[in-house]
């Protein structure tokens, strides 16, 4: 049988789905809109609290596991997208959003390790 | 080879405007920018988070800026188009067999959106009290 990377890029894009349909719209609510509208009050994503938060190492791996898979779902769904918009041309459009999906996975890991 | 083969004349770009099923099949593809963009403002988080106290400041005040609701508004929406969309499919992926047949697929999303409406409860509760 031929080798394929399908299964993989499927089995993350399916993963990312899953991840993202649980824990992003909550996400969303609370970092996009509760939060900056004041409803836990104005310290709610201090400084100091967030430093504290995303200094937990259980916090970082999962932070970094939710965002790289949600990236993965998007730049996947995406490269289909474009077809679907008309753009045709897969190969760029692949290493296009793949590599965005990338480069954002590696600077979500190295600002998680500083922190 | 007929001499005058029917070729269907489907316009590349704006095809699915003309039918509500392939537009809510658009909607749900398109999901995945909001997704996307969010998930690389979180990021940016992060990396104004590491860079230190006045970095993640200006960072919070964005968040507050009117454009910054609005795309989050939106964003919100789509997100929780693409999560019902993606549960109610599950049944398609679990075929959990039971007695002589399969679990109904009712149960099989209902459960699903049990665990997303718990998973954002949850998560309220302890954005409220921490």
């Amino acid at each position: 049988m031929a080798k394929s990377n399908k299964p993989i890029v499927w089995g993350l894009f399916a993963a990312g789905g899953t991840v993202s349909a649980f824990v992003i719209p909550v996400m969303i609510l609370i970092t996009g809109l509760l939060v900056p509208l004041g409803v836990f009050g104005s310290e709610a994503m201090s400084y100091d609290r967030m430093t504290a938060f995303a200094g937990n190492w259980l916090v970082k791996v999962i932070l970094f596991g939710v965002l790289t898979l949600t990236l993965w779902h998007a730049a996947h769904r995406l490269r289909v997208t474009a077809h679907d918009f008309g753009l045709r041309n897969d190969g760029p459009i692949a290493i296009a959003v793949y590599g965005l999906a990338g480069l954002f996975t590696a600077v979500a890991l190295f600002a998680l390790l500083s922190i | 080879m007929s001499r005058n083969p029917y070729m269907r004349v489907v316009p590349k770009t704006t095809w699915y405007l003309r039918n509500g099923r392939y537009l809510r099949y658009m909607a749900r593809e398109v999901t995945c920018i909001f997704i996307g963009l969010y998930a690389i403002i979180l990021t940016m988080g992060l990396v104004r988070l590491a860079q230190g106290p006045d970095a993640w400041n200006r960072y919070i005040a964005g968040m507050a800026e009117p454009v910054a609701l609005v795309f989050h508004l939106v964003a919100l929406g789509f997100a929780c188009y693409h999560a019902m969309g993606w549960f109610n499919v599950t049944p398609k992926a679990m075929r959990i067999p039971k007695g002589d047949g399969f679990v109904p697929d009712k149960t099989i999303i209902g459960v699903h959106y049990g665990i997303w409406g718990g998973v954002s409860l949850v998560l309220l509760i302890l954005m409220g009290v921490l």
